[in-house]
């Protein structure tokens, strides 16, 4: 018989050291929480299973936005990073999105040194089977070995440990990614809270050895000269080590998965899980798009000190055999050795209906969950969740005002939104897609959205604020000036502009409307009028503002109008039975969803406007009837 | 008071007394209404002092006038809805007052929707605590009367739908070379998106034109009520107008032509040729009869034509029926409560009694039939989703615009988007979750 002792009180307890894991961590601890980062095992801390690449369209963004708060991911990204790629550039300044392979061990390396280095945080490797709740709050976890550790607030941030399954063809076992354990009991403990799990799945390609890979063979894929980076705050150039490689499957690769098809997990009914969309694997592929004739596969380096190369695009969970076989059908790869399978893995997960915008439990007060248990997929989204999670739990144990953001604010605040709004059926990814207001959600513009913000919740230091406050001062002053100095048409005046490149006015204007016609740059005009010098970060967003200025009103005003419903607050112990006019099945969402402001409620499927109007008249009733 | 968005709409209920209201609330109601009204005294809406009616006229965008009415504006606080009001009595029909809305939404007010100028009283603190449940009521039931009627739609639904169909795979496409640009996807060619876009806003033109039948709705039938003297062209005239309970006077000096009058006939306006010449007493006038019936008929494209079927048919009444010939007509067999004298062979009609009410509703099925108009079509959702259809074709017009500044493709896709918005408010459809459903099925994803 297992004994359990108390072995110490935090204010925050963090279940899982993976992207969601370390930043809540991370950042419940810089606000000022005695924090424990908790793990299956500490050799896999900021463990990448899936692709060794962080960003691109909308992930991109979240990371810019995670570094704008205060979060790590931007910044160990920049210095582990070893391939850079603006993404995008030509589709609209909206959309341009920086997309970076990393060296995955290198990126473990540097997030366990500082997850490890930080004040108020204890990293342990224990495996947490229960957490408790006391009077229906989070009042600590409970280890397999008898610990117990109390705490004000917990996250859950399992990822896909949560009852994990690997799937290889045949062979099926309990487990997490990479061979790690999975967390049985953890999955049981929620269910006994009441918690209402989902089962998804995903998979992973093949890994190959790179020393017998025909490269020749295949399409040569450089980063970007001279490379972007993620963090505000880094000052270094990041720099391009190494290439990425492009090749097909073709007719010969198809036959094989056909005939192999009746083997395939996800075709002859073992897995059970809902798998994403957007990331199919190899075999999906080829039963829903039977016309197309070939698909790309990315041949991408794991590292700079190991062979392994992931081969992006043929995720799978074939039998080893049919693997084998399929993948020597390619150019390029007629040699290769698998060094590790590719495999499919089930999880549970919960229902992210059954959180609050805060990421806590509308059910259980200071139980938390980020990430993937969540319903998510990627490690941008992963790591956005636990930053916010961290942020909230901190709030919540500090007694602050939880940070909520807006879908008009960051990608990050669709993300949330969309989960506890919406809920979702596979596993969730970020797409710019999903995002209304995106031309306000720019990459650029992350610190200018958000920086306030962190600092409002005490995770952004001091430099990175006097960093922010000086770059926001030289952009509104230099704005001032454009905007105030006003251009007459002269001979001499339209003398100056050709010089500089700039064809000639015809009316009066404001020097800012010359940054409407496409090209024009600040340092260009610096040359003739005089204006402060500013940083070139600083001066692209300023051309930027000026440049979109008409399409970004458009959105500010949109934005503007949602925001009015989002700060008409619910009040949380609302009877939605005392509502008799609203319809069945807006009353039956509702209940369940329990919207925080008019504006979420006004975004489940099910609430017509009509049904909103009658709960801002009942809300103006209630608030009369109680003053 | 914080104000918000200003909206419009017809405050009178249809059917409801001689003069009809135009309710703007707002922010800028007091702008807006400026912007579509002259007065006669050459003040500015917005310089007129609260609850002061003013003469002048409601104009159209080339500053003609759509009808002569009084204006009245109250300010914030001071008004059903404790924002700024402005207030437009107008003489017109439905159909009239219809124009006068369209203008008011184009000069930038947003559509009502139902029971919020209630629903604003309420949370402003007009109303109070006592009338938050009738305000509930309100709004509970013109919704109810709203999905009935939008359940029993028969027209229009699938064209919105396969025309925002078209759209969702154009955006999808541009959406998923965005969010997936390294997967191997065909490029998107803005000249067919273009082109794509181009078709849809002519589609959407020809909705527009035909809503409610187009011009008939908002001109007006153009109906000849033709018969020879006494045959009861009075009576039957008065009714139609009754029956509407719109304006049956017509105040002399102002610049409605005295001699037309617009009859709603449940949602179908008819232009009604030489009122005038129908009320006029005098022999003159009467003796001119069956001339100006002759002139009228040419004219018309709906000619009720009135027989007596009290009495005998003369000579009078063949010629009628020679007028109406090979034209869209009804021939009616008046006073139908007295005994019939005059049989006419191989020719339909309907024996009507304005007196009894018989035939009468008959004759409205006919005159919507004739209209094209089916029964089901309501006015509310008319506008509405008239409204609807004029932004989805605003934003599509910026697409094409924005395709041509070349500024990216993104940007192409926002105002895809927001014409995509303004349908889904008709097909009750999601933007985001109709484009990524159609990401995910048309293109083959997953670097």
């Amino acid at each position: 018989m297992k004994k359990n002792f108390f072995t110490e009180e935090y204010d925050v307890v963090v279940i899982g050291a993976g992207h969601a894991g370390i930043e809540a961590a991370l950042a419940s601890a810089r606000i000022g929480c005695k924090t424990l980062l908790t793990t299956l095992s500490l050799e896999n801390i900021a463990m990448m299973p899936c692709n060794p690449s962080i960003g691109g369209p909308a992930k991109g963004h979240l990371v810019r936005e995670i570094d704008a708060l205060g979060g790590q991911m931007g910044i160990a990204a920049d210095r582990t990073c070893i391939q850079f790629r603006t993404l995008n550039v030509s589709k609209g300044i909206a959309v341009r999105a920086l997309r970076a392979q990393a060296d995955k061990k290198i990126y473990q390396a540097v997030m366990k040194e500082v997850v490890e280095n930080t004040d108020n945080l204890d990293v342990k490797q224990v495996l947490i089977e229960k957490i408790l709740v006391e009077d229906g709050r989070a009042a600590g976890v409970s280890t397999e070995t008898g610990e117990i550790f109390r705490a004000k607030a917990v996250i859950l941030a399992s990822g896909t440990y949560l009852n994990g399954r690997i799937i290889i063809g045949e062979t099926i076992y309990e487990g997490g990614p990479n061979g790690q354990r999975a967390a049985i009991k953890l999955s049981q403990s929620l269910i006994e809270l009441g918690v209402r799990l989902m089962r998804f799945k995903t998979g992973t390609p093949a890994r190959v050895d790179g020393r017998t890979v025909d490269f020749p063979k295949m399409e040569l894929q450089s980063g970007d000269e001279p490379p972007q980076c993620f963090s505000f705050m880094t000052e270094e150039p990041v720099r391009n080590a190494v290439s990425c490689y492009l090749t097909y499957t073709n007719e010969r690769t198809h036959e094989i998965l056909r005939r192999n098809l009746h083997r395939a997990p996800m075709a002859n009914g073992v897995i059970e899980g809902v798998g994403p969309r957007y990331c199919p694997s190899i075999e999906s592929k080829i039963i829903r798009f039977p016309d197309k004739e070939r698909h790309q596969l990315f041949l991408e380096p794991e590292g700079l000190r190991t062979q392994e190369y992931y081969v992006q695009g043929m995720s799978t969970s074939m039998p080893m055999d049919v693997q084998i076989e399929f993948l020597h059908t390619i150019p390029g790869l007629e040699r290769a050795k698998i060094m590790r399978p590719g495999y499919a893995i089930e999880y549970d997960c919960l229902d992210p209906l059954q959180l609050k915008p805060t990421l806590e439990f509308k059910t259980i007060g200071g139980l938390f969950s980020a990430g993937q248990s969540n319903g998510t997929s990627g490690y941008e989204e992963a790591a956005a969740q636990g930053l916010m999670a961290g942020i909230n739990a901190a709030m919540l144990v500090k007694g602050g005002e939880p940070l909520v953001l807006r879908r008009s604010e960051a990608y990050i605040g669709v993300l949330i939104d969309d989960l506890v709004t919406k809920g979702t059926n596979e596993p969730y990814r970020m797409m710019t897609a999903r995002a209304e207001y995106r031309l306000l959600l720019r990459q650029d513009n992350a610190d200018m959205r958000l920086t306030e913000h962190g600092r409002r919740v005490r995770l952004v230091d001091d430099a990175r604020w006097e960093k922010f406050r000086s770059k926001k001062a030289e952009i509104e002053a230099a704005s001032k000036i454009l905007l105030e100095t006003k251009l007459t048409p002269s001979a001499e005046i339209n003398q100056r502009l050709q010089s500089i490149g700039i064809e000639e006015i015809k009316s009066s204007m404001p020097l800012s409307e010359l940054f409407r016609r496409a090209g024009v740059r600040y340092e260009q005009l610096r040359k003739i009028f005089e204006l402060p010098p500013i940083s070139e970060e600083s001066a692209r967003q300023l051309e930027t503002n000026f440049f979109y200025e008409g399409y970004i009103r458009k959105q500010s005003e949109e934005a503007l109008k949602a925001e009015r419903l989002e700060e008409k607050m619910i009040p949380e112990g609302i009877d939605y039975d005392e509502i008799i006019n609203l319809r069945a099945e807006a009353r039956e969402k509702l209940k369940e969803i329990r919207p925080r402001s008019i504006g979420q409620a006004g975004r489940i499927s099910g609430v017509s406007p009509a049904d909103v109007s009658v709960l801002i008249v009942f809300l103006e009733r209630r608030r009369r009837l109680n003053e | 008071m914080k104000q918000d968005e200003t909206i419009a709409a017809i405050s009178t209920a249809a059917g409801e007394g001689g003069i009809g209201i135009i309710r703007l609330s707002g922010r800028t109601a007091l702008e807006v209404g400026d912007n579509i009204f002259r007065s006669m005294s050459g003040r500015r809406l917005t310089d007129v002092e609260d609850r002061k009616m003013i003469l002048g006229h409601v104009i159209d965008g080339s500053a003609r006038s759509i009808d002569e009415a009084m204006a009245v504006v109250m300010r914030s606080p001071r008004s059903y809805t404790c924002e700024d009001v402005a207030e437009f009595h107008c003489h017109g029909g439905s159909t009239v007052m219809r124009r006068v809305l369209r203008r008011a939404l184009e000069a930038g007010a947003r559509l009502a929707e139902r029971g919020e100028f209630t629903k604003r009283a309420f949370l402003n603190g007009r109303l109070d605590l006592s009338q938050a449940q009738a305000v509930l009521d309100i709004i509970q039931s013109k919704t109810e009367a709203a999905l009935e009627i939008a359940e029993r739609r028969l027209t229009g639904a699938d064209e919105i739908k396969s025309l925002r169909r078209r759209i969702v795979e154009a955006d999808a496409h541009i959406e998923a070379v965005i969010d997936f640009p390294e997967d191997d996807l065909e490029g998107v060619e803005l000249e067919r998106i273009d082109r794509t876009v181009e078709e849809v806003i002519a589609a959407i033109d020809k909705m527009l034109a035909t809503e409610h039948s187009g011009r008939i709705m908002r001109e007006g039938l153009r109906t000849a009520i033709i018969g020879k003297p006494n045959v009861g062209k009075s009576s039957l005239l008065n009714y139609l107008l009754r029956a509407e309970r719109a304006i049956v006077t017509d105040v002399p000096g102002t610049t409605r032509d005295s001699i037309e009058e617009f009859a709603d006939i449940d949602g179908v306006p008819l232009h009604i040729i030489d009122t005038a010449g129908i009320r006029a007493s005098s022999d003159e006038v009467e003796r001119l009869g069956i001339e100006r019936a002759r002139e009228h008929a040419r004219q018309a494209e709906l000619i009720l034509a009135l027989i007596d079927g009290s009495r005998s048919l003369t000579s009078e009444d063949e010629e009628i029926f020679s007028m109406i010939e090979g034209r869209s007509a009804i021939v009616l067999l008046t006073k139908s409560d007295l005994p019939r004298l005059a049989s006419i062979e191989g020719k339909n009609f309907i024996p009507i009694s304005i007196k009894s009410g018989d035939g009468i509703e008959r004759l409205k099925e006919l005159i919507r039939e004739r209209a094209g108009v089916p029964r089901e079509l309501n006015m509310i959702r008319d506008a509405r989703e008239a409204e609807a259809l004029r932004r989805a074709k605003k934003h599509l017009v910026e697409a094409r615009a924005t395709i041509r500044l070349n500024v990216g493709i993104d940007f192409v896709s926002i105002d895809l988007r927001s014409a995509l918005a303004a349908l889904g408010e008709i097909t009750g459809e999601n933007v985001s979750d109709a484009v990524i459903d159609e990401i995910f099925s048309k293109f083959c994803i997953g670097k």
